[in-house]
């Protein structure tokens, strides 16, 4: 029962849909409220993205099954620019928000794993685990 | 309280105890509570969360709008959380790069280090201070023999690493020019050159190079925009201004400099300072030069090295301790 559910997003409004999908998903596998809170942020941060710097994309939800826990991997995904720098984007204070904490170091700390591929010129592949505690 | 994150007994007390009693003790407790949970890099949420269950099993007949507000709440709080985590972390590379600073600063200090000549009827004070770690000011002595004193001292325009890292540069290269190179324009030449050659645009240098020569009892002496000194004449006492012209460092490649030559007599002294002496500034006001003066005659009686170090120690008060740029004094004065 491996299978997706996804959200478009083209507008601002999407991002809330996002959100409002990842977590009603959350909640099918069990996360309690805290963590609830923790991945729709991590979904807001990542499809604010795609609306921000990629104008189109996608995020799609898909419930992990390991052998010893459940988690909820997201996935977004656009056709955008593409990260030329992503170590540099990934340091601490670099976000253009700067001091609020957020960006993908935030996403990064919300969620449990975080993997990046990026072609500049391509697009973008950004994935996210969080695992039931 | 190593499972503090799981304290949510204790929490429920307190709560409990604070709610029925309305009592300081369970406030001092709950500031107890949170000192620890941020020394555990617990997040806002998480208390939030301690908090709702806390008060559901206290009141399991909760209204549900209360239930929903404070899960408003929760939500509300997570990039407060990430907020912190991230200061955290940026605090955490502060330190490692102070560290890193702290261990380049020492070895500047060695690769630039000079010893003051220890020559009869010469007394030499000398005195270099960072306003950061690292030193853009720069003093130097040469002397091979006992006839002579080369000094120079000089400036970065700029402060901090790049500034440190100039004057290394600086350095090597005086120490390798030959003895036929030793006068002061020429000296200030060559560093011209090497400046105008390896430096960035935009990055200055100023110099003064003076060469005592204690068989003539003369002080010759050229300078590259440097800041000026001071000559002490001990039959007038009188103090004068170093008056000299020259371009900085590095502005062009052909730059030339006029080299002057003056007598020193008994008592009299040679005064090198950088700008951070200078344009010490209280508040929103550069010291006066005159004010500079005063201070220096103030502790000139002392050996020179106490006066340096006085002086010193007066402008750091005046400027609370804080120093705004670096800070170099040297004073030559003859004895014999
Ligand atoms: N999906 C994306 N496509 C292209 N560039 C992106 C994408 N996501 C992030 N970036 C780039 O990475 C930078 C950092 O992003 P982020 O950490 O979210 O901080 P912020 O959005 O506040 O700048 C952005 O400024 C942008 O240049
Ligand atoms: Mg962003």
């Amino acid at each position: 029962m491996n299978f997706q559910t996804c959200v478009n997003i083209q507008k601002e409004w999407d991002i809330v849909g996002a959100r409002q999908l990842g977590r009603d998903r959350a909640k099918e596998i069990g996360f309690g409220t805290v963590d609830q809170a923790r991945i729709a942020t991590a979904i807001s941060e990542l499809a604010r993205n795609i609306y921000l710097y990629a104008g189109t994309g996608k995020i799609c939800f898909e419930m992990m099954n390991d052998i010893n826990q459940k988690g909820l991997l997201v996935i977004a995904t656009d056709n955008g620019p593409g990260i030329k720098d992503i170590s540099q984007v990934m340091e601490d204070g670099y976000t253009t928000s700067g001091g609020l904490g957020a960006g993908l170091p935030g996403v990064k700390r919300l969620m449990d794993e975080f993997d990046i591929i990026s072609d500049p010129g391509k697009g973008t592949e950004i994935r996210a685990i969080k695992w039931v505690r | 309280m190593r499972n503090l994150k799981l304290d949510i007994d204790n929490y429920r007390n307190l709560l409990k105890q604070y709610i029925k009693f309305l009592d300081e003790n369970a406030l001092y407790q709950a500031e107890q509570f949170s000192k620890l949970s941020i020394q555990h890099n617990i997040s806002p949420e998480e208390i939030i969360n301690v908090h709702i269950q806390a008060l559901k099993e206290l009141y399991p007949d909760l209204p549900k709008e209360v239930d929903y507000s404070l899960n408003f709440l929760l939500e509300t709080m997570i990039s407060y959380g990430l907020a912190y985590q991230e200061m955290q972390s940026l605090r955490e590379q502060q330190l490692e790069l102070k560290s890193e600073i702290s261990v380049a600063a020492n070895m500047q200090q060695t690769l630039l280090s000079t010893e003051k000549p220890n020559i009869k009827g010469v007394d030499i004070g000398a005195i270099s201070v960072p306003a950061n770690q690292m030193n853009g000011d720069y003093y130097h002595f040469v002397s091979d023999n006992q006839q002579s004193i080369g000094v120079a001292i000089a400036d970065v325009i700029g402060k901090g690493i790049p500034a440190a890292l100039a004057m290394s540069m600086i350095k090597y290269s005086m120490d390798s020019f030959s003895e036929s190179q030793r006068n002061p324009c020429s000296i200030l030449e060559n560093l011209n050159r090497v400046v105008e050659r390896n430096v960035d645009q935009g990055m200055f240098i100023t110099m003064f190079y003076g060469l005592y020569n204690l068989n003539s009892e003369t002080f010759s002496y050229a300078s590259a925009g440097h800041e000026p000194g001071l000559f002490y004449h001990a039959s007038t006492n009188e103090f004068r201004e170093i008056k000299t012209k020259g371009l900085v460092l590095g502005v062009s490649k052909d730059t030339t400099y006029q080299q002057y030559e003056i007598e020193i007599s008994h008592g009299d002294m040679i005064i090198l300072l950088t700008d951070g002496v200078t344009e010490c500034r209280v508040g929103n006001r550069f010291i006066e030069r005159e004010e500079v003066l005063e201070v220096i005659k103030k502790y000139i009686h002392l050996p020179a090295q106490e006066a340096v170090e006085q002086v010193y120690k007066h402008f750091e008060r005046l400027q609370g301790f804080q120093l705004r740029d670096d800070f170099t004094l040297i004073i030559i004065r003859k004895n014999v």
